[in-house]
C-alpha cells in the first residue's frame, strides 16, 4: 500500500476529530505547510507550530510537530517566547484572520515590528467560522456575517501591507486553489530570518460563502481560479482591473536582521565580548 | 391574560429578555457557547427591532471597555460572553464595579483553559466573585430570561448601582430548548421604567470626573461602599424579585429551598444541576425519604442569613462546586456556605463534592447516591471530594 506523503508529518495514530467542514480549504493550506516543510528538509523535532483559537487553530492538533494550541489571539506572544527560549526552532504561527488581526492585532505588529523569526500563515477565509460567522477584520466592506445580517459597514485590513507597514521582512499571498503557489510561497517564508507572513485565502463555505450567496465550496473554488491575479501582472493593470480580486504573490522581501540574532548581539555586547 | 410562550434555547431566552428590554449600547465579541445570544440581538439590531447601538469589537477587552465608556455616559449597557472571553474581561470588570456601573452581562458559564474546553462549569464566573458585580445563576431557560429582566432592575437600583452578571450553564441551558414564558414588551419596559443614572459624563450641567486616581487617601473607602453596596443590593434582589412574582407569577428569591421544610438531608447547588437534583429528590420523597435542595441564585451578594436559616433543620448537606479553588479547602459554594454556617448554634454537619468540570455529565444516579451517602454516614463532615472523575 501507498502511504500518502504528508502521513509521516501528521498524528494518525490520535484519532482527533476533524472540525474543517467539508469544502474548507484549510486541510490544503495544511498540505501546503507540510510539503513546504519536506521540501527544504525540515527535522520534524526542530519545528514549532503555535496556534491560537479558531477554526485556523486546530492545525498544530493534526501536525506531529512541537505543538502548541493556546488562548484566542495569543498565538503569536506565545511564539514569540517559544523563539526567544530556543532559537533554533522553526517557529510556524498558524492563524486566521479574527485570532491574528483583531483579538490579536496588537501581537501581530509588534512581532512584526520586532522581527521576530517566525513564519506565520494567516489562513484568511474573511470570517469568524468557529463561532458562527461574526463579520471579522478582513471581512470586505458591504459583505454579510451574522453580525452583519445587510453587509458590514466596516472597512477591511490587508494583512500583507499591514505586516510590511509593521516592519516584517517578508509578506506573501496566496490561494488555496492555487496549492502549488501556496506552497512555494511557504517554502520561500520559512527560509526567511525574520517575521515572514504567508496570508492562504481560504473558502469557508459554510458561512461566509452560505451568508453571501457565493455558491458551494466547488463554486468558491472556481472564484478563486478566475479571479486572482498575480501581483507582477496586477502592477501592469489598470486599478479598475485590479478591484475586488484577489492578488498574489511575494509584496515585500527583504533582508532585516531578525530579532533573536540581535538579542545576541546585546547579550554578547553586555557580556564584553 | 393569555400567555406568551415559545420554545427557546437559553441563549435565545437571553437574547430574547435584551430585545425587550431594548438597552441603549450592546457591545460583544463572540465566544462559544454564549455567541448565540449577541448574533441573535445583532440580527434584532439589524431588523430594527431596538434602537440600541450594537458594537462589535475585537475582543472581549474592548468589549468590557466599550461597556464601560457606554454606561459612564449613562446609556444602558449590556454584553455577552463565556469562558475565556470573560476572563480576558476580568481587569474590565473590576472597573466596571469600581465605577459602580450598572451593566448586565449573559455569561454561559464554561470552563477555563488548560487544557482547552467548551463545555460547562463555574470556574469563569467564580473568578468575578470577588469583582464586585452581582452574580445571578440560572437553573434553566425561563430563569435566564427572568433573570436577564430583573437584572437590569437590581443593577440601576438607587442602593445598588452595581454591574449583574446572569449565567447560564453552557449547552445544557445554552443549547437546550424548553418552553420559555415571556411578559409582553411593555410589561417589561414599565418594570424596568426609564433609565436615570445619577451620574453621567454627558451631563454637562453636573460634570464628574469617572476613574480618578485614588491612592491612601479615598482608595479604601470607595472600597468599602462598594462592599455596602453588595450588601444593600440584599434586599433589593428579594424585593425585585418578588415584584417581578406579581407581573409574572414566578416569584424569585435570593436562594430556593425545595423540599426542604422537613428535610433530614439535602444538596446545596447552583444553576442547572438544581433541576437534576428536583428530579432526584421527587423520587425519594415517593418512596418517604426526607430529601431536599437549596438553591442558590445570588451568589453575589452572598446571603448568608438565608442559608443559615435554610439549613439549619436538616442533619447533614452536601454541597456542589462546579468549580475548583485549586489549593483552598473545597469549591467556592463550599466555603461560602460552611464559613456562614460556621458559629451558628444550630447547623448541620456538611461536606463539599467537587463535580463536573469540563462538561462531565452529573447525572441523577450520582445525585442520589450523596443522599445515600449522607443518610448511611459514610460522608465525613467537613470532607471535600471529587465526584466523576476518573482518581
Amino acid at each position: 500500500m501507498k502511504i500518502h506523503p504528508a502521513y509521516e508529518m501528521l498524528r494518525p495514530d490520535k484519532n482527533f476529530p476533524n472540525v474543517w467542514c467539508p469544502g474548507c480549504g484549510h486541510g490544503i493550506v495544511q498540505g501546503a505547510i507540510i510539503r513546504a516543510v519536506q521540501k527544504l528538509g525540515l527535522d520534524r523535532d526542530e519545528m514549532a507550530m503555535v496556534s491560537g483559537i479558531g477554526c485556523s487553530s486546530r492545525m498544530p492538533v493534526y501536525c506531529d510537530f512541537n505543538s502548541l494550541h493556546t488562548a484566542h489571539g495569543r498565538a503569536i506572544a506565545f511564539a514569540t517566547g517559544v523563539k526567544l527560549h530556543n532559537p533554533k526552532l522553526h517557529v510556524i504561527v498558524i492563524t486566521g484572520d479574527g485570532d491574528a488581526l483583531a483579538i490579536g492585532g496588537n501581537h501581530f505588529i509588534h512581532a512584526a515590528r520586532r522581527n521576530v523569526e517566525m513564519t506565520v500563515v494567516l489562513m484568511n477565509n474573511m470570517i469568524y467560522g468557529m463561532t458562527g460567522g461574526q463579520y471579522s477584520p478582513t471581512t470586505p466592506i458591504g459583505k454579510r456575517a451574522s453580525t452583519a445580517p445587510y453587509g458590514t459597514a466596516e472597512r477591511d485590513f490587508d494583512p500583507c501591507s499591514l505586516a510590511k507597514a509593521a516592519g516584517a521582512v517578508f509578506a506573501a499571498r496566496g490561494t488555496v486553489y492555487n496549492a502549488a503557489e501556496l506552497e512555494k510561497l511557504i517554502t520561500q517564508a520559512l527560509a526567511k530570518k525574520g517575521f515572514a507572513l504567508v496570508e492562504a485565502v481560504s473558502p469557508c463555505p459554510t458561512l461566509y460563502g452560505r451568508l453571501n450567496r457565493e455558491g458551494n465550496a466547488v463554486k468558491m473554488m472556481q472564484w478563486q481560479k478566475e479571479n486572482t491575479v498575480n501581483v507582477k501582472a496586477a502592477e501592469k493593470l489598470p486599478p479598475e482591473k485590479v478591484r475586488g480580486k484577489i492578488v498574489t504573490g511575494v509584496f515585500h522581501d527583504a533582508e532585516t536582521p531578525g530579532y533573536t540574532e540581535i538579542y545576541d548581539r546585546v547579550i554578547a555586547k553586555a557580556r564584553g565580548a | 391574560m393569555s400567555k406568551l410562550v415559545s420554545a427557546q434555547t437559553g441563549n435565545e431566552a437571553m437574547a430574547y429578555a435584551m430585545k425587550q428590554v431594548n438597552p441603549d449600547v450592546v457591545a460583544a465579541y463572540p465566544i462559544t457557547p454564549a455567541t448565540e445570544i449577541v448574533q441573535i440581538f445583532a440580527q434584532y439590531v439589524a431588523d430594527g427591532d431596538v434602537k440600541t447601538e450594537f458594537v462589535a469589537v475585537e475582543s472581549e477587552h474592548s468589549a468590557m471597555s466599550a461597556c464601560i465608556g457606554s454606561a459612564a455616559a449613562g446609556a444602558r449597557t449590556m454584553t455577552g460572553t463565556s469562558s475565556q472571553g470573560l476572563a480576558l474581561m476580568y481587569e474590565m470588570c473590576y472597573i466596571a464595579a469600581g465605577l459602580r456601573l450598572p451593566i448586565v452581562m449573559a455569561d454561559v458559564n464554561r470552563a477555563l483553559s488548560a487544557p482547552i474546553n467548551i463545555h460547562c462549569d463555574h470556574s469563569d464566573t467564580m473568578g468575578m466573585r470577588d469583582a464586585g458585580w452581582i452574580h445571578l445563576f440560572s437553573e434553566n431557560a425561563q430563569e435566564a430570561y427572568d433573570n436577564m429582566i430583573q437584572a437590569v432592575r437590581i443593577a440601576e437600583h438607587a442602593d445598588v448601582q452595581l454591574p449583574t452578571l446572569v449565567t447560564t450553564d453552557g449547552f445544557i441551558i445554552s443549547h437546550g430548548m424548553e418552553n420559555v414564558e415571556h411578559l409582553a414588551d411593555e410589561r417589561v419596559q414599565k418594570f424596568i421604567g426609564e433609565y436615570q443614572p445619577q451620574y453621567s459624563i454627558l451631563n454637562v450641567g453636573k460634570p464628574i470626573t469617572v476613574g480618578a486616581l485614588n491612592l491612601q487617601d479615598y482608595y479604601f473607602e470607595h472600597r468599602r461602599a462598594l462592599a455596602d453596596a453588595q450588601a444593600a443590593a440584599l434586599p433589593v434582589i428579594k424585593q425585585i424579585g418578588e415584584e417581578f412574582g406579581k407581573e409574572s407569577g414566578r416569584a424569585y428569591g435570593l436562594v430556593e429551598g425545595y423540599q426542604l421544610d422537613d428535610a433530614e438531608y439535602a444538596v446545596v447547588a447552583l444553576g442547572s444541576t438544581c433541576g437534576t437534583a428536583k428530579v432526584v429528590i421527587d423520587s425519594l420523597r415517593a418512596k418517604g425519604e426526607k430529601a431536599g435542595l437549596l438553591k442558590i441564585r445570588s451568589f453575589r451578594p452572598f446571603p448568608k442569613d438565608e442559608v443559615v436559616q435554610a439549613l439549619k433543620k436538616v442533619k447533614f448537606a452536601a454541597v456542589l462546586d462546579r468549580s475548583d479553588t485549586l489549593g483552598g479547602y473545597g469549591g467556592p459554594v463550599f466555603t461560602e456556605v460552611r464559613s456562614a454556617l460556621y458559629g451558628e448554634a444550630s447547623k448541620p454537619p456538611v461536606a463539599g463534592f467537587i463535580y463536573g468540570l469540563g462538561g462531565r455529565e452529573i447525572d441523577m444516579e450520582m445525585i442520589e447516591e450523596l443522599f445515600r451517602l449522607m443518610k448511611s454516614g459514610e460522608v465525613k463532615p467537613d470532607s471535600v471530594q471529587y465526584l466523576g472523575v476518573r482518581e
